[in-house]
């Protein structure tokens, strides 16, 4: 990085960390921040959009989409989260493969399933083995997050299909006197009051979520826990940097930032907790009307 | 414009899956100095590299580099996420098992232990090593109490902290470690070989890579080639073809 690390064994005190600090392999790691920051930032959205999903499902007059809703959320909700990031992303990658491979190699003679091994035709392989690793990181980083977003949405499906029951009788009943259909009774009063009986639980799922990220080292997406992992361990002179075992600091770097991104979590769902609870009739509700009715 | 960027990215894909063939990633762990390694620069470096890189070179063939959990190599090689296993790999009966391996290219190493204490007596004693490893299976096999760690690097640790006894590793990977700890380390009995030496692990039905593979191999030992990445890397001690 500077002109002065060109050789490392020369150097001493605080010259020696800022270049130990600035390594190729340091800023990959500064970068995999980023890379949880991301995902979070992506996969918070898809998840709740899967919740919503589920618990709309869950809720539906037709049988087959309710029963399509509830298995979803038993399924998921059923089975260890370390069992489905070791088994669903095998079998959601090998998925994909296996229709490529019906569609572009019709010809093809050999076994996919051989013992072990699962093989298909080299035009049927996602992402192609030409293909520069970023698009494979890529590619990991999607089945990642569909990953994720597939496990936290039945979580936050339970949650919406919840906060939909809860809403008081007496609001939808008033909107249906009003000659409102099922749909607008949904969407004008279910939806919007909804939420605020969510957020306990979906401010849970999303701590959770934020605590969860080292999974994406299962998946084969190198993320700060793997790095803290790699750089912390004991080096000897074979490196350029050698160190005793420091994974204790980095370690505790990484407890920083997760304390910081919960504190920061925490923060913003109590102004959200707030702003939703503006004129519901819940007991938080009634004291903000109370208040508000004094100073506006 | 938008059917104009789905349809190139859709001819980029499968003019991607024409040359497939070309490319073959290699997959490695990347935390078990000298054989391999991920050094300052971010990149796959050591023994491994060298010799994947010259074997790559000789037959013609663009390789890739790929890390992964050392748990889960084998399990990624038959999933078709990389070709091969260049990873300090052994070759054994039991691995021959599931997975096929090129001709050795480093013959058969040494193991040894390394402790803290010096009186340690290997036949009671708590022993570490990487889990999956010939180490770890011989370990076992010995009467020790064997306790496995993730990476080589946690198996040198809990000696150190106190948790085992002895680690049981390559020699190649602890010296180091026993030169640098100022007297700290000091080895214990005598040296084990184990194993058929290293080999480039592949998928079973990867035939054609593999008489590729073997091809260059052949060439790079009798030039002296690998012979001098030996030396380069385990000093001049290094075994040789």
């Amino acid at each position: 990085m500077f002109a002065y690390c060109a050789d490392p064994k020369s150097l001493e005190g605080l010259s020696w960390l800022s270049c130990y600090l600035t390594t190729g392999t340091h800023l990959s790691f500064y970068a995999s921040f980023l890379t949880v920051l991301v995902l979070l930032a992506v996969t918070a959205p898809i998840a709740l959009g899967f919740g919503f999903g589920g618990a709309m499902a869950a809720r539906s007059g037709a049988a087959p989409l309710r029963w399509l809703g509830k298995g979803y959320m038993a399924m998921v909700r059923g089975v260890p989260d370390i069992v489905f990031f070791l088994f669903f992303v095998i079998a959601l990658d090998q998925g994909i493969e296996w229709l490529i491979h019906q569609a572009r190699c019709p010809g093809w003679t050999d076994p996919i399933r051989n013992g072990l091994e699962f093989r298909v035709c080299p035009q049927a392989k996602m992402p192609p083995n030409s293909a520069p690793q970023i698009v494979h990181q890529i590619y990991g980083f999607a089945l990642a997050v569909v990953t994720f977003a597939l496990v936290f949405g039945a979580f936050a499906a339970n949650v919406l299909s919840g906060a939909m029951k809860a809403v008081p009788r007496a609001q939808i009943e008033t909107a249906e006197s009003y000659g409102m259909t099922p749909r607008q009774v949904f969407r004008r009063i279910l939806v919007p009051q909804m939420w605020i009986y969510a957020l306990p639980g979906l401010s849970n799922l999303w701590l959770v979520l934020i605590k969860a990220t080292p999974l994406l080292f299962l998946l084969g997406v190198q993320d700060i826990v793997y790095w803290a992992r790699e750089l912390g361990g004991s080096k000897t002179s074979t490196y350029a940097y050698p160190h005793p075992d420091w994974r204790l600091w980095y370690f505790l770097g990484l407890l920083v930032f997760y304390l910081l991104m919960t504190a920061l979590s925490e923060r913003l769902l109590a102004r959200l907790e707030r702003r939703l609870s503006r004129g519901q009739a819940t007991a938080s509700g009634e004291a903000q009307r109370r208040e508000g009715g004094q100073t506006a | 414009m938008k059917q104009l960027i789905l349809s190139s990215a859709l001819l980029a894909l499968t003019a991607g899956g024409a040359l497939a063939q070309d490319v073959v990633r290699m997959g490695t762990e990347g935390a078990y100095p000298p054989y391999n390694f991920i050094n300052d620069a971010g990149e796959v470096d050591g023994y491994d590299r060298d010799v994947g890189d010259a074997v790559c070179e000789k037959a013609g063939l663009t390789c890739e580099w790929v890390t992964t959990d050392w748990d889960s190599i084998i399990p990624n090689l038959q999933s078709g996420n990389f070709d091969t296993i260049i990873a300090g790999m052994s070759i054994t009966d039991e691995r021959r098992e599931v997975i096929d391996f090129t001709q050795n290219y480093l013959p058969p190493l040494a193991s040894a232990y390394a402790t803290m204490e010096p009186d340690t007596d290997l036949d009671s004693a708590v022993v570490a090593a990487q889990v999956g490893t010939i180490q770890a299976s011989h370990v076992a096999e010995s009467g020790a109490t064997l306790l496995e760690f993730a990476t080589p690097d946690e198996a040198v640790a809990a000696v150190r902290n106190g948790e085992a006894d002895a680690v049981f590793a390559d020699k190649d990977f602890l010296v180091p470690i026993v030169e640098e700890s100022n007297g700290e380390f000091s080895w214990l009995g005598e040296d084990v070989a184990l194993g058929g030496g290293l080999g480039i692990g592949l998928r079973k039905s990867d035939t054609e890579l593999k008489a590729k593979l073997d091809e260059a191999l052949t060439a790079l030992k009798e030039d002296g080639t690998l012979n001098t990445m030996a030396k380069e890397w385990f000093g001049e001690t290094a075994p040789q073809f």
